[in-house]
């Protein structure tokens, strides 16, 4: 019988016989997702997984797909969460459309996680898991749960996991319910036995993770090894067991990241550069809670966190805090931003430096709080009243989190304006493989503080060569001054009616921003493209994939990706008119396909929106690109 | 002694109406800071916006006169992350009260090292004459014109059910009352609430009559001092004795009440029941430090916790942050 034949371009069946023909196949990526209740642990395995996989050399790509219920009723399909790891032997860019392993821990995992696995794609289930109320709360219909689904039986590694994971801790003197929160490292052990996984590195792993419970970290590693000699000794009725080596390996050393992560080690990097207080001024949002969370621990690094009664102090606090002197955030969702939007304004009138981090969900007002879009756009550059111009920034994945922060900072400090930086849900909870930063390699930031020699001639608007005002830090003698929100005039910074003035503050604070230098936008692929892709931030990895995909299929197709919104690129233009024809890809209606429109003259792309509040799906990427080559 | 003057912290020509009261509060803020002796570059004065709102701007100190409702907000974020910065937050009756009532009770609960100062003449001037979160319930307004159907904001039991631990009242006019109240809010560590009883000569006129000149003072308030009896009257003939729960006015010699029956003003008792009957009292309207209680700081608690976490840890920069992680080397 055949089962896991992952190669999708062969379809010869290999028949398989229990003795000793176990093959070692190579591969060059496989994506698998695990899936369970919320508190089945599925995250942890899938970390372990990735980290495992990622210590050998292999390029990971995270992506959890939980629900926005914390504990929905045990065995709902509502309460199902999920979480995909792709791992490649080259460069991977997405966590995987679909996956080629399925880890379903209960009935209603397998009944809504079935649509991400591939064709032939292999299925670990725990059979305990599958009794009558479990398939009753999954609402099938019959104990066949397999034919009701369609699932061929072959393809299912169907492993009793809770009564083996029982038998494995009936020693340890836990008790039933902590024995069988254990269950998920038994998938994770089956696995890594599928794939040729080192252990070693999981034990590790889970012995720092548990350096306190000792206890803990002993009975999952029991649980892992239990799940691996099973695979092994049964050979799980799988012809194959999978090897992806690397390829293409960058040499230096690395950690496992997630875009949240590295947006909070982005700040601290910039700070430190900065020799500034880092000053956090937040409010608990669901996708963003994680950077509060992150900084929050790193007290000894000097970062002050202030968790403020609501998303209008978490900005107006860091206006204050950036008056003075800290490098000052504030983080939030969507939401939190249409609260925010007031103390930007105020922050952009007032000229000081302000990150400002939006990790958009699906929206409008509450919408898909967990689920992921890039509708935040247009609130970023314009949600604002009156003329308020705003750098904006998009992180492309998760580890440019991490580059993006940083930039943000610089922008913010060396320009005296609030800076927005946007992720999305999909970058800030996935993770990637992270090339530890040298942090002398990065850019020095250097705020442009008020020279002493101004002493007695400055006035807190007068402009340096760049058109930014000064910052005099509350503390320098001679230096006293007020700011407001009011406008002011441009000489004496006196409260100012006057309409010419208005007019001029108007322009000085939009040249300023215009004048903000950011590097070109890159083309990859055909430099004489007849499809040029074009997208801004967390979209990058499914539109670099699809690229990829079709010009391996021979099309002569190209990507600019955008990261730097506003300003845009100096190369923006000619990089737009350099193809045949041009498509913005984006998790919206077409705002940044808008925005292109009013910065380039004649600029009439297609256009493919998508806003499901999942990531984009390569391979309807390449259908529709497809379609467009054709017209 | 300090080594300020008045002078030192004036500046510019205040553009509010002749005999509002936000002059006299000006006048007296001078002052005060002038006797406190923190430097002009050391402090930082933070408003919303409002007619009072405009004070930062006649300061020769740091100022921000910011947007409606967050004076608390931003002068929090002020504090904390500059924690040598002396902070006042200037705010009206409608910017602190009506759209920035969450960040006053938030700022009063968390306990931040501010001088928060509450302009209270019952009324939006700016926007020329609407009913605020202060005015009685009845008040004719525009926005009222047959009168308003809700109860005010009592300040100081706001201030109190948000755990305020410092309430002190002044009247604009009374230079003396509000020095002296300025002073023991700077005094004071922690978030000190000082309410200004101040006129609107134009949209809400004899709003405070009642104590706005010494003479009425004399009549018709008390000025409570931490340890002393509370008497008050033109001849002291006057004093709060305890009634039940609560506290009532008597004159001395009558009903059998004699001086010994008056009560000796508390600012330091932890228990607030008593501090709260004398601020809500409407005769005589109690003046003075009506609670000054001493209790850890936000700011300071925050400051203390780096370094105690700085001590604990054993990573101090970036780099060593980054060792902290699971790390493997691709060779």
């Amino acid at each position: 019988m055949e089962l896991l034949d992952l190669q999708q371009n062969s379809n010869k069946l290999i028949s398989y016989d229990m003795a000793d023909t176990l093959e070692i196949k190579e591969r060059e990526e496989v994506a698998v997702r695990f899936s369970g209740d919320s508190g089945d642990g599925m995250q942890l395995a899938g970390n372990i997984f990735s980290t495992v996989s990622a210590t050998v050399g292999n390029s990971i790509s995270t992506f959890p797909d939980y629900p926005a219920d914390i504990r929905a009723p045990q065995g709902s399909l509502t309460g199902v969460s999920g979480f995909q790891v792709h791992i490649g032997a080259g460069q991977v860019y997405t966590p995987g459309d679909k996956c080629d392993v399925l880890v379903a821990m209960n009935a209603a995992a397998l009944k809504t996680q079935y649509k991400y696995a591939k064709p032939g794609a292999a299925i670990i289930i725990d059979t305990d898991s599958f009794g009558k109320s479990d398939l009753e709360k999954a609402a099938f219909k019959t104990d066949d749960y397999l034919g009701e689904m369609g699932i061929d039986a072959d393809r299912v590694i169907a492993c009793p996991i809770s009564t083996m994971v029982k038998d494995c801790l009936a020693d340890s003197g836990m008790d039933v319910k902590a024995i069988l929160k254990c269950r998920n490292m038994f998938a994770l052990g089956l696995v890594c036995w599928l794939f040729d996984r080192d252990l070693n590195v999981a034990f590790n792993y889970l012995k720092e993770k548990f350096a306190k419970k000792a206890g803990v970290a002993e009975a999952n590693i029991k649980v892992i090894q239990a799940g691996y000699d099973y695979g092994h000794n049964t050979h799980s009725s799988v012809a194959n067991v999978y090897r992806i080596e690397s390829k293409n390996k960058v040499k230096g050393r690395y950690m496992d990241i997630t875009g949240n992560k590295a947006t909070a080690y982005g700040l601290i990097a910039a700070a430190e550069k900065a020799g500034l207080k880092l000053y956090l001024g937040s409010y608990p949002i669901t996708p963003a809670t994680d950077v509060l969370h992150e900084l929050s621990k790193h007290k000894s690094l000097g970062v002050t966190t202030v968790q403020c009664e609501d998303e209008i102090a978490g900005c107006a606090s860091s206006v204050g805090a950036a008056f003075a002197g800290a490098l000052a955030v504030t983080s939030t969702s969507g939401p939190g931003i249409c609260l925010k939007s007031e103390a930007m304004n105020l922050a952009v009138i007032l000229e000081l430096p302000l990150v400002v981090l939006d990790v958009q969900r699906g929206g409008p007002a509450t919408g898909l709080p967990t689920k992921s879009e890039q509708t935040d756009l247009l609130q970023a550059l314009y949600g604002r009243n009156g003329e308020s111009p705003m750098p904006v920034i998009a992180a492309t994945s998760p580890t440019d989190c991490f580059d993006a922060a940083y930039d943000a900072c610089k922008i913010a400090l060396e320009h005296m304006t609030p800076v927005v930086l946007l992720t999305d849900a999909y970058i800030a909870n996935g993770s990637g493989a992270f090339k530890l930063p040298n942090l002398a390699e990065y850019p020095a930031i250097n705020p442009p503080y008020v020279p002493e020699e101004l002493k007695g001639s400055w006035t807190p608007y007068m402009r340096a060569e760049n058109g930014t005002r000064y910052w005099a830090v509350p503390g320098r003698e001679g230096f006293q001054h007020i700011i407001a929100g009011i406008e002011k005039d441009s000489k004496t910074g006196a409260i100012s009616t006057d309409p010419e003035n208005h007019d001029l503050m108007t322009r000085l604070r939009q040249e300023k921003i215009d004048k903000i230098e950011v590097p070109d936008v890159e083309v990859i692929g055909d430099k004489n493209a007849d499809l040029l892709i074009v997208g801004f931030g967390g979209t990058y990895g499914h539109l670099r994939a699809a690229m990829e995909e079709l010009k391996a299929a021979g099309k002569k197709v190209a990507l600019a990706h955008f990261k730097y919104i506003n300003p845009l690129p100096k190369n923006t233009e000619a990089v737009l008119k350099s193809a045949k024809k041009v498509v913005v890809a984006e998790q919206n209606m077409g705002q940044f396909a808008g925005w292109l429109r009013m910065k380039v003259d004649n600029f009439a792309p297609y256009q493919f929106n998508q806003v499901k509040g999942q990531p984009f799906v390569v391979e309807e990427l390449v259908a529709a690109f497809n379609e467009i080559l054709k017209k | 002694m300090s080594e300020y003057t008045a002078a030192d912290f004036k500046k510019g020509q205040p553009r509010w109406c002749p005999g509002c009261g936000d002059h006299f509060f000006l006048a007296s803020l001078h002052k005060a800071m002038a006797e406190i002796g923190v430097a002009p570059w050391d402090t930082a004065v933070i408003s919303g916006i409002g007619c009072s709102s405009r004070l930062p701007h006649y300061m020769a100190t740091y100022g921000m006169n910011t947007i409606h409702g967050r004076a608390a907000a931003i002068a929090t974020g002020a504090k904390v992350a500059n924690p040598n910065l002396t902070v006042w937050q200037i705010s009206g009756d409608g910017d602190g009260l009506a759209i920035g009532g969450n960040h006053f009770i938030h700022a009063n609960r968390r306990n931040i090292n501010l001088n928060m100062i509450l302009l209270n003449n019952r009324i939006y001037g700016l926007t020329k004459g609407q009913y605020s979160p202060t005015s009685p319930r009845g008040f004719v307004s525009k926005s009222s014109p047959y009168g308003t159907v809700e109860d005010p904001f009592r300040p100081a039991e706001l201030c109190f059910g948000a755990r305020g631990h410092f309430f002190a009242r002044a009247v604009a006019t009374d230079a003396a009352g509000t020095v002296e109240i300025l002073k023991a809010a700077q005094q004071h560590k922690g978030a000190a609430v000082c309410e200004i009883l101040q006129n609107c000569v134009i949209f809400n006129n004899g709003t405070h009559d009642s104590v706005y000149t010494p003479t009425e003072r004399k009549k018709n308030a008390i000025y409570l001092k931490h340890g002393e009896k509370m008497l008050f009257g033109e001849n002291n003939e006057y004093g709060i004795v305890q009634e039940g729960f609560g506290v009532k006015a008597v004159k001395l010699g009558e009903d059998g009440y004699t001086e010994a029956d008056v009560l000796v003003h508390d600012a330091k008792c932890e228990d607030n029941t008593l501090q709260l009957k004398l601020a809500e009292m409407e005769w005589p309207v109690a003046l003075g430090v009506i609670r000054d209680v001493d209790a850890p700081t936000y700011d300071d608690c925050v400051s203390a916790q780096i370094e105690e976490v700085k001590a604990a840890k054993k990573y101090h920069n970036f780099a060593e942050l980054l060792e902290t992680n699971d790390i493997w080397e691709v060779k």
